[in-house]
């Protein structure tokens, strides 16, 4: 971030510019197309079901895991970084379980508030 | 940037959490698939309403639409990561080529999004019947032939959140295509602006990634 001096004269001289390291990338996409269209095999060839909603969650997280950690290059982060952005996206998680999970009490009483 | 994102995901997360309270609320549909219709009794699914693809009229093709929205996201999200990791190398023609396609994926993800908008408002043939033996057809705020009510305004609400994002995000990367070309991040000694617009590109592919999941395959 920080990184406001002057570099405009540290690439000119040089012709030759360095080799795409584009492996990683390629991997990852690939990643993220089958564990989708596995999803979609799962989407036709199961019945709808608890097992078949935690498949698809699963599989959510993982793709969110290979979005994250290489894409957005967040493995590649300082520590106190990655545990200041996993911790508060973990505890929303665990209160979008709680409240799916309770939903229906939830919302009852919201609305017998109001009425 | 990695905490505006958060901030975002926390907005999709009350998104998210609305979508599984107001779905909990209403009845499921536990009779055999293949008879499914449609009624404001129980929360519709989703391979019954998203099953139209542009150019195939009356074809039942479940969620394939769908599936290349998520394929030309991806897509787009790797020309991004590409782009940046030209940056990393000064190349500067390698950018902008990346940049480009990037914009142009993200411009046909929303064109894209924009027949689906359509597709789901104007309704198809059959439509659905009300207790009064009149039909509705589409979606509106207040009725839709697919389900409650509440149906099409979560569909209208995060696909529309999320529709919007793509949108800043395409005008962003126009922005910094704009800079590459005039050069001022090469002057500048590094493509850390790209870095910034490609987290912010990755992180809406990233909600993509669980709107998808939420809303059109459980």
């Amino acid at each position: 971030m920080a990184m406001h001096t002057d570099h405009s004269h540290d690439y000119e001289n040089t012709g030759e510019l360095p080799k795409p390291q584009t492996k990683a990338i390629w991997k990852t996409f690939i990643i993220l197309v089958v564990l989708t269209a596995i999803e979609f095999v799962f989407a036709f060839m199961m019945d709808a079901g608890t097992l078949r909603n935690s498949i698809f969650i699963i599989l959510t997280v993982f793709k969110a895991f290979f979005i994250v950690s290489e894409f957005m290059h967040l493995k590649h982060e300082a520590k106190a970084l990655i545990w200041s952005i996993l911790l508060p996206t973990a505890l929303i998680a665990w209160l979008m379980v709680a409240l799916i999970s309770e939903g229906s009490y939830y919302f009852d009483s919201v609305v017998n508030y109001f009425n | 940037m990695w905490f505006f994102l958060l901030s975002d995901a926390f907005t999709f997360g009350a998104l998210l959490i609305v979508y599984g309270l107001s779905r909990h609320k209403h009845l499921p549909y536990v009779g055999d698939p293949e008879a499914f219709t449609f009624s404001t009794q129980w929360w519709p699914i989703p391979e019954k309403v998203f099953n139209a693809f542009p150019g195939l009229h009356g074809v039942d093709l479940p969620l394939a639409f769908v599936a290349l929205m998520t394929m030309i996201l991806i897509l787009s999200s790797v020309t991004m990561v590409l782009a940046v990791e030209a940056g990393h190398r000064m190349d500067k023609n390698d950018v902008q080529k990346w940049l480009l396609w990037t914009i142009l994926f993200g411009s046909i993800f929303l064109g894209c999004q924009a027949w689906e908008w359509t597709h789901f408002i104007v309704g198809d043939d059959t439509g659905m019947v009300l207790g009064d033996g009149t039909r509705v057809f589409g979606a509106s705020l207040t009725v839709n032939q697919y389900g409650p009510p509440l149906f099409a305004d979560l569909f209208f609400f995060i696909t529309g959140f999320h529709g919007t994002h793509v949108f800043s995000g395409v005008v962003l990367l126009i922005m910094a295509f704009i800079n590459t070309v005039n050069g001022v991040y090469h002057k500048r000694g590094h493509y850390e602006m790209v870095e910034k617009v490609g987290l912010y590109w990755h992180f809406v592919d990233l909600v993509w990634v669980f709107v998808f999941t939420f809303f059109y395959l459980i």
